[in-house]
C-alpha cells in the first residue's frame, strides 16, 4: 500500500507565531484541477487588529536597528526563499501558474528583496538632505519609518506582488500587517514560514489570509495603520480612502497589475519613499 | 505647588515703569493702494464673477470695510480651469530656464513692493505690521526666488526618475499667513510646470489678489495661475473639479478630512497641511531667558494663529515655577492692538468666528479646572481681539490640551523625566511641529528621534525658510513644503 502524505495545516503568521483565526474559520482551496487542497484560516477583524497590535509591538525594535542590519535580515530573507524557491514555484503552479511565469516571478522576487536590502542604508542619503536655511542652523530632513502600514497584496501574481510591495515597507523601517491574495493565499502561508526562518523579528510582517470584502473596510479605518499600500479594484480603492480621511491615513494605490509586476518599473526608491515620513530638524548653530 | 514660592523661583528684578514710558503710537503709513472691489482673475484678467455677487472683507481691527471681493461660483471655478488647463500646455513646455525667469521677476516685483503688501496683509488679517513686514512678505518673496531657480533643475528632483508636471493644480489656503501660504503654494507648482488654480480664505483675499497684479507685471502667460474668491462652497468646487490633477489644500484637519472624503472616489493626487498642538519642550538645564521668549514667540506669533503653534508647553518640573512666573511677567507686556502699529505684539483676531472659537474653548479650560492666567491689556473698543492667555494645571485630557485652539492661548503640563516628556508630547492625534529646549545637543537629537511630528525646533520655534521642508506626521497631513522634497509633490515620475 502507498504511504498516505501528511498534509499541512496552513495557519497564518501573526507576531512571529503561526495561529489559525481567532474565530476559527476556514475557507477551502482547491488546485488547479478543482480537488480539495486545504483549508485557509478566514481571517476576521479581529485578527487584524491582532496583527496590527503585533506589528505596533514589534515596530520601534525594528525601526531602531541599524539600516546594516535591516538590509543583512532583508537579504537573509532572500536566501530563505532562494533555498525553497522550488516548493514556492511549486505552489504557484499548482494553483494555475504556468511554470515559466512562477519560476520567473520567483527569480525576480528573490532579486527585488535583494535589491531593497540594499536599499536599507542607502534611502536616507537620497530622500533626506541638509538644508541651507538663512539662520544660524544646522537644518536637515531625514526620512522615518511611518509605523504600521498596511498591505493588501493582489491576486496576480499572488507571491512576487506581496513580496514587491511588502519589501519597501519594511526596508524603509515600518512594520507591516498584510492581505495576501484571497484567490491564491497558500503561497503567503508558506511565504510566512520562510520569514520565520529569516531572522526578521517576529511581528514585523504578519500576514493574513481570508476575505477582502470582510478586511479591507478594517484596514481603511483602523487608526494605529498609518498608510495603507493596496492592489485594489475602483471600489476597494473608493472604501480604502473614504475610511483613511477619518485618521488621516496615507493611502498608496499600486499602479501595477498583471505581468508588469516582474518589471523593474514595479520597484524604485520612490516605493520606499511612499512610506517614510520627513522629518526636519532646526539644530542651533552657536557656542 | 506649594503655597510660598522659593525665593530663586521668583524673578530678581522686575522693573516697574507704570504709565511713565508709555509708547507713542507708531503706525505704519504706507499706502496699501487697496481696490474698493476686487473681481476674479481668470486667464490673466481681471473678471467679474458670473453671480455679480461680491462679499466684504473687513478690517478685523475695526470692523470696517476694506473692499468688496468678488463671490466665485461653480461656474467661475469651472472658468478658471479651463483657463489653466488651456494654458498647461504652453507652459509645461516652456524651457525650465525660462519658467524660472517669471519666478525670479515674480520674487523681485513682490520686494519691490514690500511694504505696501505688508500694510495690506495687516489691514485685512489683523497681524501686527512688524511680522507682516519683517516676515510674511519677505518669506513669501524668498519662497518664489527659491523654487524660481529650481525650475530649470527638474531632472535633479528625483534620483533615477524622470519627472514631469501633473497638469492643473487645485490649490486652498487658509487665513493666517495669507501671501506666505499663497507662494508655499504657487511657487513649487508652478517652478515645476504646472497651472494652478487658488482659492485664498474668504476673510483675506486681498493679498492674493493684489500679487494678481504682480503676476500681470511679471507677464506671466494668461491662464497659468487663476484666483477665485469666496467661502467653503467655492473651495469645495476648486477641490472637487474634475479637471485638477492634483489638489492642495492648507487648513483645519476637519476640514482636510472633509476633502478627503470628497475625493475618495477618485485617484486623485493630494497633499494636506493641517492642524497640529505642538509641544513646546523646556528641560531644565534650558537657557530659561532664551526659552521664556521662545516659548512667547512660540504661541503669541500672529496671535496663536499658527498651525505649528507651540501650544503646549511642557516644562520640567524642577523649573516649572520659574518658567511660569517669567512668562506672566513677560507676557503683561506684550502690547496688545492696533496692528499697524510698529510696537504692536498682538494684533487682532482674524475674524468674529474665529474669537467665539478661541473664547468657547478658553471657558472650557476655565470649566474643566485648568487655571487661567491673562494679561491684564487693554483691549481696544472696537475689533476682534483677545489678551494672551496662559493656563496651568491643565491635564492631558482637557480639551485645550488636545484641540486646536489657533488663538494666544497656552496650556501649560509639566514632566519629570526625558521619557515622561517623550510619551506626553506624542500623545496627540497631530504631529506638525514640536521644540526642544536644552543645553545638551545629544539630548536635542534623541528627541528629535523620538517626536512624532514633521519639524522640532531645538532652543528655537516658528522658523521658517524655503529650503526647509515642512509638513506634518499623523492628523496633520501629508506631503511637504519647501526644500526639494516639496517639489516631489508637484511632479508625476516617469
Amino acid at each position: 500500500m502507498n504511504r498516505i502524505p501528511v498534509t499541512k495545516t496552513p495557519k497564518v503568521y501573526i507576531g512571529g507565531a503561526f495561529v489559525r483565526s481567532e474565530s476559527a474559520r476556514t475557507f477551502k482551496v482547491s488546485d488547479r484541477s478543482g480537488a480539495f487542497f486545504a483549508n485557509v484560516p478566514q481571517c476576521t477583524r479581529k485578527d487584524l487588529r491582532n496583527a496590527v497590535e503585533a506589528a505596533a509591538k514589534a515596530g520601534p525594535g525594528w525601526a531602531r536597528r541599524s539600516p546594516y542590519n535591516r538590509a543583512q535580515i532583508l537579504y537573509r530573507l532572500a536566501e530563505m526563499l532562494e533555498a525553497r524557491s522550488a516548493e514556492l514555484v511549486g505552489s504557484l503552479v499548482r494553483f494555475g501558474a504556468r511554470e515559466a511565469d512562477a519560476a520567473k516571478g520567483m527569480a525576480v522576487g528573490v532579486d527585488r528583496l535583494i535589491y531593497y536590502a540594499g536599499w536599507c542604508d542607502k534611502y536616507a542619503q537620497l530622500l533626506g538632505s541638509v538644508n541651507p536655511v538663512a539662520s544660524a542652523h544646522f537644518n536637515f530632513t531625514v526620512p522615518e519609518p511611518m509605523g504600521v502600514v498596511g498591505v493588501i497584496a493582489p491576486d496576480n501574481p499572488p507571491l512576487l506582488g506581496l513580496l514587491s510591495m511588502v519589501a519597501p515597507v519594511i526596508a524603509g523601517g515600518n512594520t507591516v500587517v498584510a492581505l495576501a491574495s484571497e484567490k491564491i493565499p497558500y503561497p503567503a502561508i508558506l511565504l510566512g514560514e520562510m520569514l520565520a526562518t529569516s531572522d526578521l523579528p517576529g511581528g514585523v510582517v504578519n500576514l493574513l489570509t481570508g476575505f477582502r470584502r470582510e478586511l479591507v473596510p478594517t484596514f481603511a479605518t483602523h487608526a494605529h495603520i498609518r498608510a495603507v499600500y493596496a492592489s485594489a479594484n475602483a471600489e476597494e480603492s473608493k472604501v480604502l480612502r473614504l475610511g483613511a480621511a477619518s485618521s488621516v491615513k496615507r493611502v498608496r494605490l499600486a499602479e501595477t497589475a498583471g505581468r508588469e509586476w516582474v518589471s523593474d518599473s514595479a520597484q524604485g526608491l520612490s516605493l520606499i519613499g511612499d512610506f517614510v515620513e520627513l522629518k526636519t530638524t532646526w539644530h542651533p548653530i552657536g557656542s | 505647588m506649594r503655597p510660598t514660592p522659593k525665593a530663586k523661583d521668583r524673578p530678581r528684578f522686575r522693573l516697574l515703569f507704570g504709565d511713565l514710558w508709555e509708547y507713542d503710537p507708531a503706525p505704519e503709513t504706507a499706502d496699501p493702494k487697496l481696490k474698493d472691489r476686487y473681481d476674479l482673475f481668470i486667464g490673466g484678467r481681471f473678471v467679474r464673477p458670473r453671480s455679480g455677487r461680491y462679499f466684504p472683507s473687513i478690517n478685523p481691527a475695526n470692523e470696517r470695510r476694506l473692499a468688496d471681493i468678488a463671490l466665485a461660483g461653480a461656474s467661475d471655478v469651472d472658468a478658471a480651469y479651463r483657463a489653466a488647463a488651456g494654458a498647461f500646455a504652453g507652459w509645461s513646455a516652456l524651457p525650465g530656464r525660462e519658467r524660472g525667469k517669471y519666478l525670479f521677476r515674480i520674487a523681485r516685483l513682490l520686494q519691490d513692493r514690500a511694504r505696501e503688501f505688508a500694510v495690506a496683509e495687516t489691514l485685512d488679517g489683523g497681524k501686527p505690521i512688524k511680522e507682516s513686514r519683517d516676515f510674511d512678505v519677505p518669506m513669501a518673496a524668498a519662497h518664489f526666488f527659491y523654487h524660481a531657480g529650481w525650475a530649470d533643475k527638474l531632472e535633479y528632483v528625483a534620483p533615477g526618475r524622470r519627472v514631469v508636471p501633473l497638469g492643473v493644480v487645485g490649490q486652498v489656503i487658509p487665513w493666517n499667513f495669507p501671501l506666505l501660504m499663497l507662494a508655499w503654494k504657487l511657487a513649487p507648482a508652478l517652478a515645476m510646470g504646472n497651472c494652478v488654480v487658488l482659492k485664498p480664505a474668504e476673510t483675506t483675499s486681498i493679498t492674493a489678489l493684489k500679487l494678481a497684479e504682480v503676476l500681470q507685471d511679471a507677464e506671466l502667460p494668461p491662464g497659468v495661475v487663476n484666483l477665485v474668491t469666496g467661502a467653503g462652497e467655492t473651495g469645495a468646487a476648486v477641490m472637487g473639479h474634475p479637471g485638477a490633477a492634483k489638489v492642495a489644500f492648507t487648513g483645519s484637519t476637519e476640514v482636510g478630512k472633509a476633502i478627503m472624503r470628497q475625493l475618495a472616489g477618485t485617484r486623485r493626487k493630494m497633499t494636506m497641511e493641517l492642524g497640529g498642538k505642538a509641544a513646546n519642550i523646556v528641560f531644565d538645564d534650558a537657557p530659561i531667558d532664551q526659552a521664556v521668549e521662545g516659548i512667547v514667540n512660540g504661541i503669541f506669533f500672529n496671535q496663536g494663529h499658527v498651525c505649528c503653534a507651540g501650544s503646549r508647553l511642557l516644562v520640567q518640573e524642577s523649573v516649572a515655577r520659574q518658567v511660569v512666573s517669567k512668562l506672566k511677567n513677560r507676557i503683561s507686556v506684550l502690547r496688545v492692538g492696533d496692528p499697524l502699529d510698529k510696537n504692536t505684539d498682538l494684533g487682532a483676531i482674524n475674524s468674529k468666528g474665529q474669537l467665539a472659537t478661541i473664547r468657547r474653548l478658553v471657558a472650557s479650560g476655565v470649566r474643566e479646572g485648568a487655571t487661567m492666567y491673562q494679561s491684564p491689556c487693554e483691549l481696544p473698543e472696537r475689533g476682534f481681539f483677545f489678551p494672551p492667555t496662559l493656563f496651568t494645571n491643565v491635564t492631558q485630557s482637557h480639551r485645550i490640551a488636545r484641540e486646536e485652539i489657533f488663538g494666544p492661548v497656552l496650556s501649560i503640563l509639566t514632566f519629570r523625566t526625558v521619557d515622561e516628556a517623550i510619551e506626553k508630547a506624542n500623545n496627540t492625534a497631530y504631529g506638525l511641529s514640536a521644540g526642544v529646549w536644552t543645553d545638551k545637543g545629544s539630548r536635542i537629537l534623541r528627541m528629535s528621534t523620538e517626536l512624532k511630528a514633521g519639524v522640532v525646533w531645538a532652543n528655537t520655534f516658528n522658523r521658517f525658510d524655503p529650503s526647509s521642508p515642512f509638513g506634518g506626521y499623523k492628523e496633520s497631513g501629508f506631503g511637504r513644503e519647501g526644500g526639494r522634497q516639496g517639489l516631489l509633490d508637484y511632479v508625476g515620475l516617469e
